[in-house]
């Protein structure tokens, strides 16, 4: 495997360069929706709720970006490959000397990339909100990026798992949207009972954010070592999938 | 050298049998046709060169690499231009051609994507997006793509479906060339004329199988021979000549073109011929039984004639 190959790059550059290209769908638009949540929720929790000791507004920020960062990486791999499957240029990615390693690591990294684009700028209109402090920056940075490398994958399953458009869109309105916003992007699952608190616990999503805000405020629901081995392993068991996947060929070689 | 080895390929999709064993030896620099009707198998076949399907049974090298085993050898040797009109919209062509130049490990390829798009036709088309193409400039990008590695093997899948006369001329121009460089390769189409005038070897498939395989004057030497159309205005074929007789018509207008579209005296036949040499033989046998020709025509049978024969017949 060579992850620096011409063709890896060239890939990578490729699923960057056609995000870009509609930056507006794909990085204002994302950013515009996190701006009006952090609108709306904080205008009516604003000075009702408090978590960890910090306003709502502040907590909520971190949440509604690290929501972007996932949502988007998931967006970016799973759109590109069921738009090329359906429009039938995936063929111009099965022709070439292309590995099954650097296909993944080409869409997931793009995806990182438009994840942390959109991440940065739900950050950069959103932050002037709250006074909002960086008591660990690796771990907001180590958080961001295996979020949305996991996403990235996922996305990638979805989209060689689909053969229409509206399997993709179920995969993502019953199981990428009902994840993240069950995943405390908006609370603290200790304001939860305690049964769904249980069940929080079984959501990588909740660890994810829970182990980014850990990075901003230096207090979080769990440890976040614990919350970098679960999503570690939820990370390995996804790109297992993806690359046994793509090495089958499934849907994509028949 | 062998350039495409297919060894007793099978692919089935549930009970229909797309490949029942298709075996084929394309040796380096041919110019190959592969012909046979819809649903004959001939795309399917491309996808498995491709590495786009995989086999049930049954084993492609590209150069004596193997598609499935030694996939990245293989492909590095291989460009295939699809049947389908693909593209993708986010792109300009000169972007296309350096996307595909890169996932074939090339950088700074410019100098010879400009020159498939030169000899394309493509150049004043370089920087404009591939959704403002028309159809025939979007199959231009296809097969400049598919030729963007400089590939020692070329695959074309239908190239000139429902494309103009002009690009049909410049694709065969700069095709021509690249055979004549040394490059081998692989053409499906329902265009017999074009497979006749630029194949020197065909097979033809049938239901997943090949039904005939051959140089392209030998298929038609060999299966169809010539027609020796003969007028006699007076006389008849003697009897130790009529097992050649394939047609025959008694005082009819023969259609060789006199124009008046009427009856003339006389009788036209139709004399089925192996070899040239044959021609003199039956000319001097016509001669000798009393007959007079006062017109004759020596007809060679085209690819249509052996391709509709052969599918008829089912084999050779």
């Amino acid at each position: 495997m060579n992850f620096i190959s011409v063709g890896f790059q060239t890939l990578l550059y490729k699923e960057t360069l056609r995000f870009w290209k509609v930056a507006t769908q794909t990085v204002a638009a994302p950013i515009l929706t996190a701006m009006l949540y952090l609108l709306i929720f904080g205008h009516v929790l604003e000075g009702r709720v408090e978590v960890h000791g910090t306003s709502y507004t502040a907590f909520l920020i971190p949440g509604l970006v690290m929501m972007s960062v996932l949502q988007n990486a998931f967006a970016n791999s799973s759109s590109s490959l069921i738009q090329s499957k359906i429009t039938g240029n995936l063929v111009f990615i099965l022709l070439p000397p292309l590995s099954h390693w650097e296909i993944i690591s080409a869409y997931v990294l793009a995806s990182v990339v438009r994840g942390v684009a959109v991440g940065a700028g739900v950050f950069l209109v959103t932050a002037w909100f709250a006074h909002l402090s960086f008591v660990a920056p690796l771990w907001i940075l180590v958080f961001a990026l295996l979020g949305a490398a996991i996403l990235g994958t996922m996305g990638v399953i979805a989209g060689i798992w689909a053969e229409k458009f509206d399997q993709l869109a179920a995969f993502q309105n019953f199981l990428i949207m009902p994840a993240t916003f069950l995943s405390g992007v908006f609370y603290s699952i200790k304001s939860l009972p305690p049964f769904w608190q249980a069940v929080s616990h079984f959501n990588p999503f909740f660890y994810m954010i829970d182990g980014f805000r850990h990075g901003f405020f230096g207090v979080s629901d769990v440890s976040p070592w614990t919350s970098l081995a679960i999503v570690s392993v939820f990370f390995a068991v996804l790109a297992a999938i993806a690359v046994s996947l793509l090495k089958r060929g499934y849907n994509l070689r028949h | 050298m062998t350039a495409i080895q297919i060894t007793n390929v099978e692919k089935s999709y549930k009970s229909l049998k797309a490949l029942g064993g298709v075996s084929l030896s394309i040796e380096e620099g041919e110019f190959f046709g592969l012909l046979g009707p819809n649903g004959a198998g001939k795309t399917t076949l491309i996808s498995t060169i491709a590495g786009l399907i995989r086999p049930d049974a049954g084993t492609v090298a590209i150069h004596g690499h193997d598609v499935v085993t030694d996939f990245r050898e293989a492909r590095k040797k291989l460009g295939v231009v699809p049947q389908e009109l693909v593209f993708d919209p986010f792109f300009t062509v000169r972007e296309t051609l350096r996307l595909q130049s890169g996932y074939f490990g090339l950088k700074n390829n410019d100098k010879w994507i400009d020159e498939v798009m030169e000899n394309l036709d493509l150049t004043n088309k370089a920087d404009a997006n591939m959704r403002a193409l028309s159809g025939g400039m979007k199959r231009r990008v296809l097969v400049a793509q598919a030729l963007v590695h400089k590939p020692p093997v070329i695959v074309l899948d239908e190239p000139t479906a429902g494309v103009d006369v002009e690009l049909r001329q410049t694709l065969w121009k700069f095709i021509a060339r690249l055979n004549r460089e040394g490059h081998t390769v692989v053409l499906t189409t329902h265009y017999l004329e074009e497979a006749q005038a630029m194949c020197q070897r065909v097979a033809m498939l049938k239901s997943g199988k090949v039904v005939a395989l051959d140089t392209m004057s030998a298929l038609i030497r060999r299966i169809s021979g010539s027609q020796l159309n003969v007028h006699l205005s007076s006389g008849d074929v003697p009897a130790d000549l009529r097992h050649l007789v394939s047609h025959d018509e008694q005082g009819h207008g023969n259609g060789n073109g006199n124009g008046n579209g009427g009856k003339r005296p006389g009788s036209s036949y139709s004399l089925r011929v192996n070899e040239y040499a044959e021609v003199e033989q039956i000319l001097a046998r016509l001669r000798e039984s009393g007959a007079v020709i006062d017109d004759m025509q020596l007809q060679q049978a085209d690819l249509e004639d052996i391709f509709l024969q052969i599918m008829d017949k089912g084999t050779v």
